[in-house]
């Protein structure tokens, strides 16, 4: 839409634009013509101003309301029917989809499965990103040469990277295994043991995700104001003291962001399980079948999209519950160390250096 | 935050000197050095040391998926580890490629139309949005920021039940866009659009637009997307990456005779399971234009997520 002022009428006039009294134009007066005109394109005008910002947000939210949430909330009518894939809605079941998944023994192993893994791959890929950040926030040579390096895993898909790791930890002929062969330790069974495929799984993760949560450690450390270094220097903290006392406290808001997302996306683990064998199934007996797995034999193996979706609705409240428990073990665990001391001294130094870092992570 | 192709000076992105005064005067006291060090401490062989260690670990599985690649099917069962690649892995991807029950050029062509569709509607979308909500006013503003905020943190993919019913009954299951609707939708994108534009685009650019008499979509075309540029192709990247390695929606709902590259890479794999050979060229084939893309743009990709890019 134009807003010209020739000929309004020829750029398109929204649906809800009033006629525009132009028909008996041959009879008015040109100057009144000219007024109306001008008044009409500046109408349309004031609609842009107020319409637009609402026209250019809408593809999201549109999409979202289609794609995103009405998928979920539709998930839990799926799960109060009876409903397979060929043959659609059934009876109504009330919670019956869920008795029965809560009933399998398997429900139970996908749990404990994608917690263990969970916890195996996020609690040391921070410990180890923080590491990496601390080393790469040093004044380094080469700093972009060290940063892409560390980032280099995340380009590979999760798929590549199950196929790669899977054959590194082949049982028989695995390269972890003839390397633990050649110090003399016997073989380990990645593939059939429960906690070896979990350290397994977990390692894929962790290739794949340390460096990029390492980068963003890397810049909320940055955004750190040296003023605090500075004064716990002269107050004789050493480097361990400064990391403990000033570094993890500030970042803080970046490590509750961290553990969040890592949260939402760990407990949905599907790919690297489910390439982990040629059978897909989560191993023999279930040893790293986790939830999100359960759920596809579930829908698109047994052909139940009721219990799927009695899963899948199960697995969004429990990724609620982690999600809040995080939050608060992470408040707790972070501010345990009080940098008060430090803060206060630097405070007044760096007053002007922290307005200008309102950092929001 | 600084345009992808940076002066030699503006690099760093906020580096501050760590050096304490003294050890500052120290330095300058010494003769001058190749490079001045900002920090009291220069780090020693222990920091390189750990960081060579830690990329040797990003390197080694692509360099022995490689050596996997280029061997033969026995190569995996010799007792004795082969650090050498062979010289099997042209006749090994010539296998994937030429493999009638997998379709892998089908795949690569998906997956390009794929990736390429989902990053441009993505930055598309998200531009726009991104501009209505750091530049223009209008009732709800904030509310529906905080919205879309809020539902990065909403796990969708727990909806696939419902979306492959509602992709079944469009008759939609098994085409590319079945894949490539959901994708469009990023709250992250338009979060991250309305960061950059907030502070990238100042307001008398607008309104100097507006007086010139240009409608609110000529101002958007003319002033906000060329000032987005940036951002937008950082943007385009992510989606472009996440996209491609994108599994489970993809695997649920396209045909196997009609698969993105992940998903022919699981078909792969439980096709050759005895031949591992093959399966590694064809994780490689897969991996080899994002491998390209790495190359080109890693800065980007590395100031991207230090600029705070979101996980997901």
């Amino acid at each position: 839409m134009t807003a010209t002022a020739d000929r309004p009428r020829a750029t398109g006039t929204p649906p809800t634009a009033p006629p525009s009294g132009r028909a008996p134009s041959d009879t008015t007066g040109k100057t009144d013509r000219q007024v109306r005109r001008i008044a009409f394109s500046q109408k349309l005008s004031r609609w842009d101003v107020k319409y637009s910002p609402y026209l250019y947000i809408s593809p999201f939210f549109i999409l979202f309301a289609i794609v995103g949430l009405f998928p979920l909330l539709y998930t839990a009518w799926v799960s109060v029917h009876e409903w397979n894939l060929i043959g659609g809605q059934g009876d109504f079941v009330g919670a019956d989809n869920f008795a029965f998944v809560l009933q399998q023994e398997q429900f139970w192993i996908a749990l404990r499965n994608t917690f263990s893994i969970f916890l195996i791959s996020s609690v040391p890929q921070v410990a180890t990103a923080l590491l990496i950040a601390a080393v790469l926030d040093r004044n380094l040579r080469g700093k972009t040469f060290w940063r892409m390096g560390v980032l280099l895993p995340y380009i590979v898909a999760p798929v590549a990277v199950a196929l790669i790791f899977s054959n590194m930890f082949g049982d028989q002929y695995g390269l972890i295994n003839n390397l633990l062969g050649n110090i003399g330790i016997d073989p380990i069974g990645w593939h059939s043991d429960v906690f070896a495929s979990h350290i397994a799984i977990a390692t894929m993760v962790n290739f794949r995700w340390t460096g990029y949560t390492a980068l963003i450690l890397l810049a909320a450390m940055q955004a750190i104001p040296r003023d605090y270094y500075e004064a716990s220097m002269i107050d004789g903290a050493g480097i361990v003291r400064q990391f403990f006392s000033i570094t993890i406290p500030q970042l803080r808001p970046t490590l509750i962001f961290v553990i969040v997302t890592s949260t939402i996306g760990g407990l949905q683990i599907f790919d690297e399980p489910r390439l982990y064998d040629s059978a897909g199934q989560g191993g023999a007996s279930g040893q790293w079948m986790t939830i999100t797995i359960y759920l596809y034999n579930l829908g698109w193996g047994q052909l139940n999209f009721g219990r799927a979706a009695a899963v899948a609705w199960l697995l969004f409240i429990i990724i609620v519950l982690v999600g809040l428990l995080n939050l608060a073990i992470t408040r707790r665990i972070a501010s345990g160390d009080n940098p008060q001391k430090v803060l206060n001294r630097a405070a007044r130094r760096a007053a002007r250096t922290r307005r200008d870092q309102e950092v929001d992570a | 935050m600084s345009a992808p192709v940076l002066p030699p000076v503006a690099v760093v992105e906020a580096d501050a000197p760590h050096g304490s005064s003294p050890a500052e005067r120290a330095a300058a006291r010494r003769p001058k050095r190749r490079r001045r060090l900002q920090n009291g401490q220069r780090p020693g062989f222990l920091a390189y040391g750990f960081l060579t260690a830690v990329i040797l670990g990003s390197v080694f599985p692509l360099y022995w998926s490689f050596l996997i690649g280029s061997g033969d099917a026995s190569t995996i069962t010799r007792q004795d580890i082969v650090w050498w690649p062979g010289g099997n892995f042209i006749d090994n991807a010539a296998a994937v490629l030429t493999d009638g029950s997998v379709n892998f050029w089908r795949a690569i062509g998906n997956s390009i139309i794929v990736s390429t569709v989902v990053a441009a509607a993505v930055v598309l979308f998200s531009t726009l949005a991104g501009f209505a909500f750091a530049k223009l006013r209008f009732r709800g503003r904030n509310g529906l920021l905080i919205f879309v905020i809020a539902t990065m943190a909403v796990p969708t993919q727990l909806g696939v039940v419902p979306l492959f019913i509602a992709m079944s009954q469009l008759q939609l299951a098994g085409t590319l866009s079945a894949v490539i609707l959901p994708a469009v939708v990023s709250a992250f994108g338009v979060f991250w659009m309305t960061q950059y534009l907030s502070q990238a685009l100042p307001y008398e650019l607008i309104e100097a637009a507006r007086v010139d008499g240009a409608s609110m979509i000529r101002t958007f075309w003319s002033i906000a997307l060329p000032a987005a540029r940036p951002a937008a192709a950082m943007l385009a990247l992510f989606v472009f990456i996440a996209t491609w390695t994108n599994f489970f929606w993809p695997f649920i709902v396209l045909d196997r005779q009609d698969p993105t590259l992940p998903v022919a890479l699981s078909l792969l794999q439980s096709n050759y399971f005895v031949d591992y050979s093959v399966v590694m060229a064809g994780v490689l084939l897969s991996t080899i234009p994002l491998l390209i893309l790495f190359a080109v743009a890693g800065r980007q990709l590395v100031s991207g997520i230090m600029q705070g890019a979101v996980k997901g």
